[in-house]
C-alpha cells in the first residue's frame, strides 16, 4: 500500500518511460486547441443568448491556456476531473466538438446523452472521469483514480482541475493529505482566475499563493503564468514526470483570468473594466499568436486554422441541432445498471 | 413471493455473530473478485471498531485493505475514483452519523455518477456503516439515516436484521454494480444467529416473512425486527396472530410481499428505530394506502422514534426509542380492541 512506500526513492525499472513529457510542445497544435475552445465558448454564448440552449453556462474564455497546456502534458489514457467551467478541459483532453455541442443542446448524441449538461461533462473514452458542479467536488475522485492507477501499476497519472476558490473547501485539504500520504500520481491543478465566483480571492483566502497550501501536506507547489500555454505545458510535464517516477503529487497554481462573467448573465459589477482590459492584453491566444509570428509562422497558416476550426464548429452545431432529443420513456435509464450477481 | 422461513436458506448451519457473518462475506467476496478492496478508518491493523474487518489485512494485504485518514469526504470521493478505474470499493463509514461529512460525495457524486454521465460511469461502491442506538452513545452516534439514502436517487439501501441476512445481503451488495448503502446496526454486531455453511448471496429487493399470521402485518427491518417478534409473541398469547415481514432491502422495495400480506391481514403496523417524521415508515404507509386502500380495515400505523435528538440519559433515551408495548398497543388499536 502507498502508505508504506511514502517518500521512498522510486525503484528503478518500476516505471515505464513515457516520452510525452520530454517532447517540446507543438505550439501550432496548442494554438489550434485554444482557438477551438475559444470559438466553441463564443458560439455557445451566442446560442444561449438566442435561447437555443439553456440551463447554465460557465465559460472559460481567457483561461484556454491552462487546460490546453496541462492536457497536452498528459497521455491519452491519463485521467482528469474537472469543474463546472469544464468545456475547455474536456475539449483539451480530446472530447469531440460535436459531443460537447450535442450535450449542451441536451441531445441523445451528447457525451452524456443529454443527462449531464454544461456543468457535468464526462467522457471516459478520453479519460475525463467527470466534471463536477460542486466546488472541489472532483478533487477526491481524482485522488481515487490515482490510487487505482497505483494499485493497477499502469503508470497513469490523474490530474484534477479546480479553481482557487476550491482550495477553501475541506475536501481539497483532505485530498491533498491523502495523495501526499500515499505518494500518489496525482496532480492538483489550480486555475487561479482571481475570482471565486464574484468575490476577489483576497477576500477569501488567507494566503496569496494557493500553491503554498501544499506545504501543509508536504506537497511541492509551483506557480506558473496560466496565460502562457507553453509554460503551463512545461510545468505540468514536470509534475507528470514526478508523478510517474513515484515522487508524489504536485500542486500547480496557474494564474489566469476569465474574460467573461462567472456565468452567463453575470453583470460583473465586482471588478473594474480597466482590470479586464489589462488582462485582455494578456489574452492567452494573443500571447501564443505573437509567439507563432516570432517563430515565423505565416498569418495565412493561422487563418487556415481559424477557418478549419470555424467549419468544424458550424458542422457540430448543425449536428447537434439535427440530433434527436432523449425519449421521455427513457427518463429512468441510467439510474441503476442491471445487477451483476451471478 | 417469500414464504415463512428461518433466516438461513439451506444446508448445515453454524452459530455466528452478525459481525462474524459480515467478516465472512467480505472475505469470500475478496477471494472471489480481485477488484474488491476495502477502505475505511481503523479497518486494517485494528480490524474495524466492531471487528468486521478483523484479519482481512493479514490475508489480503495493504493494497486491498486500506486504512484511511479520518476524511470521510475524501474516502467516499476516492472510492468513486477507484470505481472508475476498475475497482469495487467497499467503504466503511464508522458511524452513520458521519455520512453527513461525506454527503457531497455520496449524494452529489456517487449516487448520480451513472445517470449524469449517460451510463458511461458505473459506481459499484458499497458503503457499509452502522446505525441505531447502542445505549448512551448520544445524539451524534445513535441516528438511523436510512431515509436520507432512500430519498436521493441512485442508492440501493439494505438493512439486515440477523447474521445470515447480513452475510447473504452483503455478498449481493458487493456484486450489485450500483451504489449500495449497507446499514448495519451497532446493537446487533455481537448477537448470534444461525448462518448456513454454504451460504449464497441473498438477492437485494426480497423481503423475508419471518412468521406467518392472519390478523395483522408487522413490517420492520434491522433491529426493529426484534420488537416485532417480541410483540408478536405477546399478541399470540392473546390469540392474535401477527405476520412479520423483515424488509431486508428498503430500496428497491419488495412491494409484492408487503401487499400479499396486507391484503390478507387488512391491518398494518410499521416499526422502525428512525425518527417518525418523514421516516421510511411514511413512505411505506403512503405506498400501502395507494396500492391497497380498499383492503385496509384500519389506518396504517407507525411505531418510530420520537422527533427528538437521541438523548444521552438512559431513561430519556428509552423514552425516545420505540418499545414492544407501543407495538402491542398499536395492534390493539388497529383491531379495535381496547386495553
Amino acid at each position: 500500500m502507498p502508505k508504506h512506500t511514502k517518500r521512498k526513492a522510486p525503484s528503478p525499472g518500476a516505471t515505464r518511460t513515457r516520452s510525452v513529457a520530454n517532447h517540446q510542445p507543438d505550439l501550432v497544435k496548442l494554438y489550434r486547441k485554444m482557438y477551438e475552445i475559444r470559438r466553441v465558448e463564443e458560439r455557445l454564448e451566442e446560442l444561449f443568448r438566442a435561447s437555443e440552449i439553456y440551463g447554465s453556462l460557465h465559460l472559460c474564455i481567457g483561461q484556454e491556456a491552462t487546460v490546453t497546456g496541462a492536457c497536452a502534458a498528459l497521455a491519452a489514457d491519463d485521467y482528469i476531473t474537472g469543474t463546472y467551467r469544464g468545456h475547455g478541459a474536456t475539449l483539451a483532453k480530446g472530447t469531440s466538438v460535436q459531443a460537447v455541442f450535442a450535450e449542451l443542446f441536451g441531445r441523445e448524441t451528447g457525451c452524456c446523452h443529454g443527462r449531464g449538461g454544461s456543468m457535468l461533462l464526462t467522457d471516459l473514452a478520453v479519460g475525463n472521469l467527470g466534471c463536477s458542479g460542486i466546488v472541489a467536488g472532483g478533487i477526491p475522485i481524482a485522488v481515487g483514480a490515482a490510487l487505482g492507477a497505483r494499485l493497477s501499476k499502469n503508470n497513469r497519472v490523474s490530474l484534477t482541475f479546480f479553481g482557487e476558490g476550491a482550495t477553501n473547501q475541506g475536501v481539497f485539504h483532505e485530498s491533498l493529505n491523502m495523495a501526499a500520504l500515499w505518494n500518489l500520481p496525482c496532480i492538483f491543478f489550480c486555475e487561479n482566475n482571481l475570482y471565486a465566483e464574484m468575490t476577489h480571492i483576497s477576500k477569501e483566502a488567507s494566503v496569496e499563493r494557493m500553491a503554498d497550501r501544499g506545504c501543509a501536506c508536504g506537497v511541492p507547489g509551483v506557480v506558473v503564468d496560466g496565460n502562457d500555454v507553453e509554460a503551463v505545458y512545461r510545468t505540468t510535464a514536470q509534475a507528470v514526470t514526478r508523478a510517474r517516477a513515484e515522487q508524489g503529487p504536485t500542486i500547480i497554481e496557474a494564474i489566469t483570468y476569465r474574460l467573461t462573467g462567472h456565468m452567463f448573465g453575470d453583470p460583473q459589477t465586482y471588478r473594474p473594466k480597466e482590470e479586464v482590459q489589462a488582462w485582455r492584453e494578456r489574452d492567452p491566444l494573443l500571447v501564443a499568436r505573437r509567439r507563432l509570428e516570432d517563430r515565423g509562422i505565416k498569418s495565412e497558416q493561422v487563418e487556415e486554422i481559424h477557418q478549419q476550426v470555424q467549419a468544424e464548429i458550424e458542422e457540430a452545431v448543425t449536428f447537434a441541432r439535427q440530433s434527436p432529443e432523449p425519449k421521455s420513456e427513457e427518463v429512468s435509464r441510467y439510474v441503476f445498471c442491471e445487477p451483476t450477481v451471478d | 413471493m417469500s414464504s415463512a422461513s428461518r433466516p438461513s436458506t439451506e444446508g448445515p448451519e453454524r452459530i455466528l455473530t452478525y459481525a462474524q457473518a459480515l467478516n465472512e462475506a467480505l472475505r469470500e467476496e475478496m477471494a472471489r473478485d480481485q477488484s474488491v478492496i476495502l477502505l475505511g478508518e481503523d479497518i486494517g491493523d485494528y480490524g474495524g471498531i466492531f471487528t468486521v474487518t478483523r484479519g482481512l489485512l493479514g490475508e489480503f494485504g495493504s493494497g486491498r485493505v486500506i486504512d484511511t485518514p479520518i476524511s470521510e469526504g475524501a474516502i467516499v470521493g476516492s472510492a468513486l475514483g477507484l470505481a472508475l478505474t476498475g475497482y469495487r470499493p467497499v467503504v466503511e463509514i464508522m458511524f452513520v452519523d458521519f455520512v453527513f461529512v461525506a454527503s457531497d460525495q455520496l449524494f452529489n457524486h456517487v449516487g448520480k455518477a451513472r445517470y449524469i454521465s449517460g451510463g458511461q460511469r458505473a459506481a459499484p461502491i458499497v458503503v457499509r456503516t452502522q446505525q441505531g442506538s447502542g445505549g448512551g452513545k448520544g445524539a451524534q452516534h445513535s441516528q438511523c439515516l436510512e431515509a436520507i439514502f432512500c430519498h436521493v436517487p441512485g442508492w440501493k439501501v439494505v438493512a439486515p436484521s440477523n447474521a445470515a441476512d447480513a452475510k447473504g445481503l452483503l455478498k449481493s451488495a458487493i456484486r450489485d454494480g450500483n451504489p449500495v448503502a449497507f446499514l448495519e446496526h451497532k446493537a446487533l454486531y455481537f448477537q448470534k444467529s444461525p448462518v448456513p455453511t454454504e451460504s449464497s448471496a441473498i438477492p437485494l429487493g426480497k423481503a423475508r416473512v419471518v412468521r406467518g399470521g392472519g390478523d395483522v402485518t408487522l413490517i420492520a427491518y434491522s433491529k426493529a425486527v426484534e420488537l416485532a417478534v417480541a410483540a408478536a409473541d405477546q399478541l399470540a398469547g392473546e390469540g392474535i396472530m401477527a405476520e412479520i415481514i423483515d424488509l431486508r432491502t428498503l430500496k428497491p422495495l419488495d412491494l409484492d410481499t408487503i401487499l400479499e400480506s396486507v391484503t390478507k391481514t387488512k391491518h398494518v403496523i410499521i416499526i422502525h428505530e428512525a425518527h417518525r417524521f418523514c421516516g421510511f415508515g411514511a413512505e411505506l404507509a403512503a405506498t400501502i394506502q395507494e396500492k391497497a386502500f380498499h383492503h385496509l380495515e384500519a389506518p396504517v400505523q407507525r411505531i418510530a422514534a420520537l422527533d427528538v435528538p437521541v438523548p444521552f440519559n438512559r431513561t430519556l433515551e428509552k423514552t425516545v426509542l420505540p418499545r414492544v408495548g407501543d407495538v402491542v398497543a398499536a395492534v390493539h388499536a388497529s383491531l379495535g380492541r381496547g386495553e
